[in-house]
C-alpha cells in the first residue's frame, strides 16, 4: 500500500507545483500575468466550486479547462487561486472538469457536526455516519482495479450497502461465536465495544408515521450518506429501486482514490492494525486453502487458483 | 497482641474459601441461559405494564398476543418479503376480541398495535432490547456486559415498503427450546413425529410438526442471509470454500428433509385412511388431527423447494459476476482495496478506535460544499416564510387535456331512435322487412341499412342476455324462405316480430337455479 501511496503523492506533485513556474513566469515576457486573467482563472475555480456542472453542458466551462489544459501560465495561476482558497486540485480533465476538494480546515471542508446533529454529541452514532460513507465507498468500488480504472462507472444501491455491511458484521459476529469469544461490551467502558456490533444492533429500517426512512436507522444514515454525495457531485440517481439507486460520476473516484482512501489507510496504520499489503485482493480465499473437493451442485464454473 | 495460632488459621480459611465461579466453561452455559432468559422479559414486561396504560386493559393477556405475533410473522415471513404489518394487526384482532368481546373493537386494534409496537420497541433508538448480565472471565474477574437483542425487527421490502421479521432469538423463545442446534433439533423433532405417529398420539405429533415448521422458517432463514451476501459481491464471500460448503449442506439438508417430511406424509396419510375405516368420536378426532398435520408437512416442503430453488440460483448468479469481474483487461496499476484494507480491518476495532478511521475518511471523503453567506435581510424573509406544508396527497395531478374524438358513427342518435320506434311492433303483428325497409326508406335514405342491420341481428336474438336480465319483450327475426325483393339488399325476406318473455317466471327459474 505504502507503493500505491507514494506513487499518487508523486503524480500530485506534478499536477500542483505553484512554487518553481511562477518565478519563470515572470521572466517569460509573453505570459505576463493580466488581471482580466486572474479573473478567468478565479472564475475556472469557481466552475470547480460547482460539482454537479458539468463542462460538457456549459461552453465557458469548457473553453477555460482547454485553456488551462493548453496554457501552463493559466494552469499555475488557476492552481495559485485554488490553493489560496484553501482548496486541493485533483484533476482538470473534460470528464471530471475542474476537480477541487475542500483541504483541511478550508471553509469549504464538511463538519461531522453540521453534517449530522446527533454525530457531535453521540459516538456511536459519529461512527455510523463515517461508516456509511466507507461503505458506501466500498461499494462503489468493489475491487482494487475498479478504482483505479477511470473508466469504471460504480453501481449501489441504499439497501445493497446496508446489507453489504450488514452481512460483514454477520461475519465477524460468526467468527467470534466460533472463537466461542464474548462479545457483549463491558457496561463501564462503551468505547471498547467492537465496532461492528454498533452496526449490527441498530435497526435497519423502521416505520415512521410520514413513510418516510427513519432518520437513526442504518438504511437512513445510508441513504443520507448517498444524498449527499449526490449533493457533492459525487454520484448520481439513477432510480428509486433499492432505497434509491446511484452511479459514480470521476470525481468520487478521484476523490476516494487521491484523498480519502490514503488518509484513512493513514490513520488505520497509525493504530497499527494493517498489515502491510501489495495491494492484492485481502477478499481471497487464502492460499492454504487447499484443494478442497466443490460441491457437484454449486455449479462453479472453475477452481480459482490463488494469486502466487 | 496477637497469638501465632491466629496466623496459622489464615492460610486454611484461604482455600476452604468459595470459588467465585466454576470456571469459564459453567460461566458460559449460564451467560447462555441468561441471554435466553432474557428474550422472555419482553413479553413479562408487557403484562406488567399494561397498568399503565390510560384505561382499563387488564383483562388483556398481552404475553399472549405477543407470543401469537411472533406465531404469526414467523409463519408468514418468506424469503423476498417479512410480514406485513398491517395484515399482521388484522390476524391478531380475532383473538384481542376473543379475550374481551365486550370492548369496542377500536380498543382491540389499540392493544394489537400496541402490544406490536412494543414487540419491536419502537421507543428506541435501536428498536431492540438490552439485557445487562455478569460473567466472571478466565482470570476470575467479574464483569457486568450488555446483550442487545430484538425479537421483531424492521427490514426494507419491495416498493420501499416496511417488513416486519422474526429474529432468530424471537424463534427460539417462541419454540421454546432456547439453545439448540437447528438442525439436531429439526431432526430430533421428527423422529418423535414418527414415533408419536406409530403410537397414534397425534395431538403431541401435531405439536411436533409444528415445532418442525418453525425449525424449517429459521434455517432458512439463515440461508437466505448467506445468499443475499453473495448476490451483492463475489468478493464479498469465500466462493472456494465456504459458500460452497454452505450449498452443499443445505442441499443436502433440503434433499434429506425432503426425503424425511414425504415418508412422514405417507405415514400420516396411512394412519389418517386408518383412521377412516372405524368410525367412532375418537378415530375421527384423529382424522382431523392427521388431516392438520398433513397440511403442516406439506408446507414444510413447499419451503424446502422453495429453498432449493433459491440454491439453485447461486451458480449461474456467480458465474455472470464472475465473467463481468475476472475476465476484464487487468489495469496496469492496482488502487486501493477500499473492503480489505479499511471496511474489514476496521469494523473489530473497539468504536474509540473504529471512529477515528471513518473520521478520516469522511472529512477527505464528502467533498465540499460552499458556505452560504447570510445577510440580514434575506434571514428575516427566511425566518417569516411559513413553513411549507407536507404533501400527504401526493403530486397533484395534472389537468387531463382531453380532446374530443370526432364522431364517426355511421348513423346519429335519431336514426337509431326512429329505427328502433319502427321495429317496436305488436307482439301479435310480426312484418315483413321488405315492409319494414320501404317505410324506412320514406323517412331517411340512410335508414333502410340500420333496420337491416337490426333485423339481420334478431334472427339471432340473445335470450341469454334477456333472461339474466329478465327483459319482458325480445325482437326475433324469422326465416321462412321467402327471397328479399329490394333494391338495395338481398337475401331473406324475414319476418321479423316481438316475442313476449315470462319475466316472473324467469326471475322464479333464476331464483331456484342460484
Amino acid at each position: 500500500m505504502s507503493e500505491t501511496h507514494a506513487e499518487y503523492a508523486d503524480a500530485w506533485g506534478e499536477q500542483e507545483p505553484p512554487q518553481p513556474p511562477a518565478a519563470s513566469t515572470s521572466g517569460a515576457p509573453a505570459s505576463a500575468v493580466t488581471p482580466a486573467d486572474a479573473s478567468d482563472a478565479a472564475r475556472l475555480v469557481s466552475f470547480g466550486l460547482q460539482p454537479k456542472l458539468l463542462p460538457a453542458r456549459d461552453a465557458e466551462y469548457g473553453e477555460l479547462l482547454r485553456r488551462y489544459r493548453e496554457n501552463p501560465a493559466f494552469a499555475r495561476l488557476a492552481d495559485a487561486v485554488a490553493t489560496g482558497l484553501g482548496l486541493v486540485v485533483l484533476e482538470v480533465s473534460p470528464r471530471a472538469g475542474m476537480a477541487v476538494t475542500a483541504g483541511e480546515d478550508s471553509v469549504f471542508a464538511v463538519r461531522m457536526g453540521d453534517y449530522a446533529r446527533r454525530a457531535s454529541t453521540d459516538s456511536a452514532d459519529r461512527f455510523l455516519h463515517g461508516l456509511a460513507h466507507l461503505a458506501v465507498a466500498a461499494m462503489a468500488f468493489p475491487r482494487p482495479e475498479d478504482l483505479a480504472d477511470d473508466a469504471y462507472i460504480g453501481r449501489l444501491t441504499v439497501n445493497g450497502v446496508d446489507a453489504f455491511v450488514r452481512q460483514a458484521c454477520l461475519r465477524l459476529e460468526q467468527r467470534a461465536e466460533e472463537q466461542g469469544e464474548n462479545t457483549d461490551p463491558a457496561s463501564d467502558a462503551p468505547g471498547l465495544e467492537a465496532a461492528w456490533r454498533i452496526y449490527a444492533r441498530r435497526s435497519a429500517t423502521g416505520a415512521t408515521k410520514d413513510a418516510r426512512r427513519l432518520a437513526g436507522s442504518t438504511t437512513g444514515i445510508v441513504g443520507k450518506a448517498a444524498a449527499f454525495l449526490t449533493d457533492s457531485g459525487f454520484l448520481q440517481r439513477t432510480g428509486d429501486e433499492g432505497g434509491g439507486s446511484y452511479r459514480t460520476t470521476a470525481r468520487y473516484q478521484l476523490q476516494v482514490r487521491d484523498m480519502a482512501g490514503s488518509a484513512a489507510m493513514a490513520e488505520l496504520l497509525e493504530l497499527g492494525v494493517v498489515p502491510v499489503s501489495d495491494g492484492s485482493a485481502t477478499l481471497l480465499p487464502p492460499p492454504e486453502g487447499d484443494d478442497l473437493e466443490l460441491a457437484a451442485d454449486a455449479g462453479l464454473p472453475f477452481h480459482a487458483s490463488p494469486p502466487a | 497482641m496477637t497469638s501465632p495460632a491466629s496466623t496459622d488459621l489464615v492460610p486454611p480459611q484461604l482455600s476452604a474459601a468459595p470459588r467465585p465461579a466454576q470456571g469459564p466453561a459453567a460461566d458460559e452455559g449460564l451467560a447462555r441461559r441468561l441471554r435466553a432468559l432474557a428474550c422472555t422479559a419482553p413479553l413479562h414486561d408487557l403484562d406488567a405494564r399494561k397498568a399503565n396504560l390510560a384505561g382499563e386493559y387488564t383483562v388483556y393477556a398481552m404475553a399472549e398476543v405477543a407470543l401469537a405475533a411472533i406465531d404469526l410473522i414467523t409463519l408468514n415471513m418468506d424469503f423476498d418479503t417479512g410480514a406485513d404489518h398491517e395484515q399482521i394487526v388484522a390476524r391478531l384482532l380475532p383473538r384481542v376480541a376473543a379475550q374481551a368481546p365486550s370492548r369496542p373493537a377500536a380498543e382491540h386494534e389499540r392493544v394489537a398495535r400496541w402490544v406490536l409496537e412494543n414487540l419491536i420497541n419502537v421507543g428506541s433508538v435501536d428498536r431492540g432490547f438490552r439485557a445487562v448480565y455478569g460473567t466472571f472471565g478466565a482470570d476470575g474477574v467479574y464483569t457486568r456486559r450488555d446483550y442487545d437483542f430484538k425479537l421483531i425487527e424492521e427490514v426494507p421490502g419491495y416498493g420501499g415498503g416496511v417488513y416486519l421479521r422474526t429474529t432468530d432469538e424471537a424463534v427460539n423463545v417462541l419454540v421454546g427450546a432456547l439453545d439448540t442446534d437447528v438442525t439436531s433439533a429439526q431432526i430430533a423433532a421428527e423422529v418423535k413425529l414418527e414415533v408419536l405417529i406409530n403410537r397414534g398420539r397425534l395431538a403431541d405429533a401435531q405439536l411436533a410438526a409444528e415445532q418442525a415448521r418453525y425449525r424449517t422458517v429459521q434455517y432458512a432463514e439463515t440461508l437466505r442471509k448467506t445468499l443475499e451476501a453473495t448476490r451483492r459481491n463475489v468478493r464479498a464471500v469465500d466462493w472456494l470454500n465456504a459458500v460452497p460448503d454452505m450449498i452443499a449442506e443445505a442441499l443436502d439438508h433440503v434433499a434429506d428433509r425432503y426425503r424425511h417430511e414425504n415418508a412422514i406424509l405417507t405415514n400420516i396419510r396411512k394412519a389418517r385412511d386408518e383412521a377412516e375405516s372405524t368410525s367412532d368420536a375418537k378415530t375421527a378426532e384423529h382424522k382431523r388431527r392427521a388431516a392438520e398435520l398433513v397440511d403442516i408437512v406439506k408446507d414444510c416442503i413447499r419451503r424446502h423447494t422453495q429453498l432449493q430453488s433459491r440454491l439453485l440460483d447461486a451458480g449461474p448468479l456467480f458465474r455472470a459476476e464472475q465473467d463481468r469481474q475476472a475476465f476484464a483487461a487487468p489495469t496496469a496499476y492496482t488502487g486501493l482495496d477500499l473492503y480489505g484494507q479499511l471496511v474489514a480491518p476496521t469494523l473489530p476495532l473497539p468504536v474509540e478506535q473504529a471512529v477515528r478511521v471513518t473520521d478520516a475518511f469522511f472529512a477527505r471523503g464528502t467533498g465540499l460544499r460552499t458556505p452560504a453567506s447570510v445577510r440580514l435581510g434575506d434571514l428575516v424573509d427566511l425566518l417569516l416564510t411559513p413553513p411549507v406544508e407536507r404533501e400527504h396527497l401526493g403530486a397533484e395531478m395534472p389537468e387531463p387535456d382531453l380532446i374530443a374524438t370526432p364522431d364517426d358513427s355511421r348513423f346519429s342518435e335519431e336514426q337509431l331512435a326512429s329505427a328502433l320506434r319502427l321495429l317496436d311492433l305488436e307482439h301479435d303483428a310480426p312484418r315483413r322487412l321488405s315492409g319494414l325497409l320501404a317505410e324506412a326508406r320514406e323517412l331517411d335514405g340512410d335508414l333502410p341499412y340500420l333496420v337491416a342491420l337490426l333485423a339481420v341481428h334478431a334472427a339471432s336474438p340473445p335470450v341469454g342476455t334477456a333472461y339474466r336480465q329478465g327483459e319482458e319483450r325480445l325482437l326475433f327475426a324469422v326465416d321462412d324462405g321467402t327471397p328479399l325483393d329490394d333494391p338495395e339488399f338481398g337475401g331473406a325476406d324475414l319476418i321479423v316480430g316481438t316475442a313476449l318473455l315470462d319475466a316472473v317466471g324467469m326471475a322464479a327459474d333464476r331464483s331456484e337455479a342460484s
